[in-house]
């Protein structure tokens, strides 16, 4: 079969997966370097019929995309740095809800307007604790264009199975650099639509009693089904309740949803691991320059490994662990100050042996850096 | 139908204190529903948070209960995926004009179809009695111990002036006009204003040593009067109430179905 080429930006990308993975509706604001995704939408999405709006803010952004939502609508927003910190709130909501939605981050330079311009994989921790109390959730990531393809589908397919927002983060480097995408064909990635109660008009219908899969089927609104939903904690007919026992239950299903199928949710590719000596971790544009490392070393016999993460959240520490225990050395490649280093750290059975490269000056890590810090770490000098 | 058809019996009794202005207009509006026949399916009410939001959960429509201020935000959300389907906003005063005042002009700004229901009782009740951007110069409040100096926001004026293409103003006092005023905003086709003066007896008005409810409404009785009256012209103090604006304007979701249009016929 002949595929579709196309040349196109990363935000290009992240629109067509979104178009192609069923979205119906985006509301969003302007802001560097997720511009063009907001840009691009408000072509295409009216030309399949779908509804974009330019909100007055990221904030209303977030809380117009959850009511499109509740109307059975696949629904997006996409934001950078500080639009996402003023998003917080409503994914939090969307979280507690649970509301099936996409975010995705563009990421930049931070803090606060930090460096619009420039590359940063510092929202890591952010995408998952932006929102205040406990929660879970799911955030998936990207370092090539298939790739950014891909997880934004993914993207739906997880926010509509586990009910919940999804966050897709980004970064400047990837969303902005142009490359090739073979468009995929209809219906060559599965698509995952959400489940739909089965309960009658006029019979009791419980928007938030957890089936034993732990989802939930729900029932648009304007259907036959009138049912309350709210950002307290609620029962099973999403009505407001202070009742221990209740809320006991309510935070362990929102939780456990997602952190009981780490494995069914985790998304890795894994490059040379199965006789490395030295493993770099990375995930999102810096694992492009760590995929080029491990290529180059592998030509002089040296026997390096990539582990690209594609899943962030919730971390597949598991999977970390197992495939670093016959490491000599773990590198951790990330633009920020070791946001995933802790997370390796915490996984893996002996963290001495777990390093950073790094780089968090708004430019992108390059080969040599890594090159570089590898000779540190294998008492080379630089 | 009665009126307790569209109560969910459930989730009663209710928060409210006794002589709240709340239950008042949430019993006009249910009746202002049921003259104009509407169906419960097709109702969505979306609120935000305070005591005025609660409203939302009480009734059997499909309710959001949201964030302090955003209920627009996610209504315009609503609105734009089930058009055909009447939204129904209730506020509080700092959740229409304090922290959701961003959303409140541009929702106007936009004409969208969404039906925005403003309980002004002056005060923040549900975190116990702390000012407003309605709260009148030198009135007491939890946060303006010594009287507040804010001067406050004319809802009539500002959604006036942000686009509402009707735009109304009663008191919990006039009950009849305010159902007939409730009818009229929901049956609009655009963005539609109606600021209700409402009493919170528990903090605005022992605060200010205005008297229980009943004096309360008596208050809105006696120094409001219908707009255009003689008597505003004798005494410029009394606040008006009635309709200011009512007028046809191109409607949001109306205008989204020609983008639609435009933008299927340059494919
Ligand atoms: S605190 Fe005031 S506004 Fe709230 S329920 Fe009581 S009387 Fe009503």
């Amino acid at each position: 079969m002949n595929k579709k080429t196309l040349f196109l930006q990363g935000n290009e990308v992240c629109v067509e997966a979104a178009l192609y993975a069923g979205l119906d509706f985006f509301a969003g604001y302007p802001i560097t370097p997720s511009t063009e995704i907001v840009e691009h939408l408000a072509s295409r999405l009216p030309q399949k019929g779908g509804c974009f709006i330019q909100m007055e803010d990221e904030i209303a952004s977030m809380c117009a995309i959850i009511g499109a939502s509740l109307t059975g609508m696949k629904a997006m927003t996409a934001t950078s740095g500080p639009g996402f910190s003023l998003m917080q709130e409503a994914i939090g909501y969307a979280v507690m809800a649970e509301i099936p939605c996409v975010i995705v981050n563009v990421q930049r330079g931070g803090p606060s307007t930090g460096m619009p311009t420039s590359v940063s994989q510092g929202d890591v921790m952010q995408a998952r604790w932006g929102t205040h109390g406990d929660h879970a959730i799911i955030t998936l990531t990207a370092s090539n264009h298939q790739d950014v393809f891909a997880m934004t589908v993914e993207a739906f397919n997880l926010a509509e199975t586990y009910r919940t927002p999804v966050i897709l983060l980004l970064d400047e480097v990837v969303g902005h650099m142009r490359e090739k995408l073979l468009m995929p064909e209809p219906a060559e990635i599965p698509l995952i639509e959400r489940l739909h109660t089965s309960v009658k008009e006029g019979t009791d219908y419980h928007p938030y009693l957890p089936r034993e899969d732990g989802r939930l089927p729900m029932s648009d609104f304007g259907g036959v089904h009138r049912y309350n939903v709210t950002g307290l904690v609620h029962d099973m007919w999403g009505f407001p309740t202070n009742n221990p026992k209740i809320a006991h239950g309510l935070m362990r299903h929102i939780v456990d949803k997602i952190e009981n199928r780490v494995s069914e949710i985790t998304r890795v590719k894994e490059y040379f691991l199965d006789d490395a000596e030295g493993i770099l971790l990375s995930y999102g544009s810096s694992a492009r320059s760590a995929l080029h490392v491990v290529k180059n070393r592998r030509k002089s016999g040296e026997r390096l490994g990539l582990l690209e993460l594609q899943t962030l959240w919730p971390f597949p520490a598991e999977l970390v662990r197992e495939r670093c225990a016959h490491a000599k050395y773990v590198l951790v490649v990330e633009l920020n100050m070791g946001q995933i280093l802790q997370e390796v750290k915490k996984a893996v059975d002996d963290p001495s042996k777990v390093f950073l490269a790094n780089k968090v000056d708004g430019t992108f890590i390059t080969p040599t850096d890594i090159r570089n810090v590898i000779r540190l770490i294998l008492g080379k000098g630089v | 139908m009665a009126v307790r058809d569209y109560i969910r019996e459930r989730f009663m009794p209710h928060i409210w204190c006794a002589g709240c202005g709340h239950g008042i207009v949430m019993n006009n509006l249910i009746r202002a529903i049921e003259v104009l026949g509407l169906k419960k399916n097709d109702i969505v009410m979306v609120s935000g948070i305070g005591c005025s939001a609660r409203i939302s959960g009480y009734l059997d429509f499909h309710t959001l209960h949201t964030l302090h201020g955003r209920a627009l935000a996610f209504a315009t959300g609503v609105k734009l995926g089930r058009p055909d389907l009447h939204i129904i906003v209730p506020m509080g005063d700092g959740d229409a004009t304090a922290i959701g005042g961003n959303h409140f002009i541009h929702a106007a700004r936009r004409n969208i179809d969404i039906t925005a229901v403003i309980m002004n009782n002056h005060i923040y009740g549900m975190t116990g009695g702390q000012y407003s951007p309605l709260s009148v110069y030198g009135r007491m409040a939890t946060t303006a111990p010594f009287g507040n100096i804010d001067q406050a926001f004319d809802i009539v004026g500002l959604a006036q002036s942000a686009g509402a293409s009707f735009v109304a103003r009663t008191t919990s006092y006039h009950a009849t006009s305010m159902i007939k005023i409730f009818q009229k905003a929901i049956t609009h086709k655009g963005f539609s204003v109606v600021e209700v003066l409402s009493q919170c007896p528990t903090y605005y008005g022992r605060k200010n040593r205005l008297g229980d409810a009943v004096e309360m409404m008596e208050f809105f009785k006696k120094n409001t009067t219908p707009l255009g009256s003689a008597a505003k012209e004798k005494n410029p103090d009394l606040i008006e109430r009635g309709i200011f604006v009512q007028e046809d304007r191109p409607e949001y979701c109306a205008e989204y179905k020609k983008i639609i249009k435009k933008a299927m016929g340059e494919q």
